[in-house]
């Protein structure tokens, strides 16, 4: 079962570090990074496997996104089967 | 591999456009809870009610957070009490209570069932809860009656019709301390279907499983995002973009339903593919329609915009759903929709032009608040020319009215949450009464006649 993790927001030192020490913490395995600007804000996007997460994915959606909170920035964390579904046949 | 874009389409389209799915929807049956004495019966309504949606709110909680959508309510729908007070007799609000206090023990958003079916005539049972329905709307908080006087099967029931002119008016005076409220828990139907997850309709038919999962999803303000990025083309090209949008917010009511079903263990019922307006600025139907080119809703060209959507929905949703079912097409709540509010206040949107948009979209007259002198017979000949609609063209229609006790044109209702607000809308004066009081049956139309 894998993950999207999405960050979105202004650029700043250290958010890569910070998102992926939460996910090791949980033992999320980052699987694949992207990083972009794109409609005129930062965008980076983790895929994180979480088939073997040493708590529950919504505590590890929490974690995430309480990080997101303190830094300013939006994460979300999502299945990756809502964007299969809404954009693979 | 899942690319940018598409990961950023999806959380746009939840973050900034209002993409939610608005219900789970929990269909029961209560056929097996009858029984002869009310008090045993209500019993065993309570027990499976709790049994079998136990689990439904933590369910749905987990599911909007592993897919980080927003699941708004979760409800319930149970069999037409009408049947239960068939065999049991009985005052038929000791079922509303039971239910509400249901409802409340699972913490479910909205519970609909308390109707009766009545398009060819009255059962037993029919006339009792039909009378009851003001005082059962205005003694619970979370119960949704509906009734259906007309198929294009069985022509519609004019009795009925009647009645129900009567029964709008109580629930409205039974609840004029409180906005009316009753009213916006109260459709009455023609041509209803019996798998509909959206209130205040949803009842679980006779023809259903004993328990199913349905789901209505929403998001005009994807579709009208969508158009703005289309810009100036052609209405060919509006409708492709419709399709391909209403595409993929079906296909995220199919994921949440079959994952809902899954989890629960029970069998999944369908999708229905309605475009749910809410109050909230960028989720209106009626702005979808003024971005296809409309100064504002309810002008000439409204109703061959909201055809053109209507259509193009279904065709876009149609393939994104294994089972689709419910109502499927768009909504036109006036008060529930800030763009239909605006132009009902201006005076662009008229009750006329409202009918006649109901005879190209899902359902009908929604949420219209109307003067508190309205007549009885007014109501009922409003219900009666809606019903016309449905049965004529095979297409369900409803009327959702509120009479405003005390109040006239010029003064608004407010109701809050998902049911908004509604100015006072200007109804004819001159009276059907007679008409409506000739009672009987208008018989069947020609296309009934299929086999």
């Amino acid at each position: 079962m894998r993950a999207v993790v999405t960050v979105i927001g202004k650029d700043m030192v250290g958010i890569l570090a910070k998102v992926s020490t939460v996910c090791a913490d949980a033992n999320a395995n980052v699987i694949e990074v992207t990083q972009s600007v794109l409609q005129d804000m930062f965008a980076m996007i983790m895929m994180v496997d979480v088939s073997s997460l040493n708590c529950s994915f919504n505590q590890l959606s929490d974690n995430l996104t309480a990080l997101g909170n303190d830094m300013g920035l939006s994460v979300h964390t999502m299945h990756e089967d809502i964007f299969n579904s809404m954009h693979r046949i | 591999m899942l690319n940018l874009s598409d990961i950023l389409e999806t959380i746009t389209m939840i973050q900034e456009e209002h993409l939610d799915i608005r219900t789970i929807t929990m269909g029961i049956s209560l056929l097996d809870c009858a029984d002869q004495d009310i008090d045993v019966s209500c019993a065993k309504v309570y027990e499976k009610i709790t049994r079998l949606a136990d689990r439904l709110v933590p369910v749905g909680e987990e599911i909007e957070k592993q897919y980080g959508i927003p699941i708004i309510n979760k409800r319930i729908s149970v069999t037409p009490i009408a049947m239960l007070v068939a065999a049991s007799g009985g005052d038929p609000v000791k079922y509303a209570k039971t239910l509400e206090r249901a409802a409340q023990a699972v913490g479910v958003n909205f519970l609909g069932g308390y109707s009766a079916l009545v398009q060819k005539g009255f059962a037993a049972g029919d006339e009792a809860l039909i009378r009851s329905i003001p005082r059962a709307l205005a003694e619970t908080e979370h119960i949704c009656s509906s009734v259906n006087i007309g198929s294009t099967k069985a022509g519609i029931n004019m009795d009925a019709v009647r009645l129900m002119g009567q029964i709008v008016r109580e629930s409205a005076e039974l609840t004029a301390d409180r906005d009316s409220i009753g009213c916006a828990k109260l459709v009455v139907f023609c041509n209803a279907p019996e798998d509909n997850p959206f209130m205040a309709g949803a009842f679980h038919g006779p023809g259903e499983p004993d328990c199913v999962i349905n789901v209505g999803v929403s998001g005009p303000g994807v579709v009208r995002a969508a158009l703005e990025k289309a810009g100036d083309c052609d209405l060919t090209v509006i409708a492709d973009t419709i399709k391909k949008t209403a595409f993929k917010i079906t296909r995220m009511g199919q994921l949440v339903g079959a994952r809902a079903s899954e989890m629960l263990g029970v069998p999944f019922g369908i999708v229905d593919l309605s475009l749910a307006p809410t109050p909230a600025i960028g989720d209106s139907v009626a702005h979808i329609l003024e971005e296809m080119g409309l100064e504002i809703c309810g002008t000439h060209g409204t109703t061959a915009a909201l055809a053109l959507l209507n259509d193009a929905v279904k065709k876009g949703g149609v393939m994104a759903s294994s089972h689709v079912g419910g109502l499927s097409g768009a909504f036109i709540p006036v008060s529930e929709d800030a763009g239909m509010i605006a132009a009902a206040e201006c005076g662009a949107l008229s009750i006329e032009k409202l009918e006649a948009m109901t005879a190209v979209c899902s359902v009908g007259l929604d949420m219209i608040v109307v003067p508190g002198d309205t007549t009885a017979e007014t109501i009922s000949a409003i219900i009666a020319d809606e019903a016309a609609i449905g049965m004529v063209n095979s297409k369900t229609t409803a009327v959702r009215l509120i009479p405003a006790i005390g109040k006239q044109i010029g003064d608004t209702l407010e109701f809050g949450g998902l049911l908004g607000s509604g100015p006072v809308m200007a109804l004819k004066t001159p009276s059907p009464a007679r008409f409506i009081h000739r009672g009987g049956r208008i018989p069947a139309p020609l296309q009934s006649l299929k086999n």
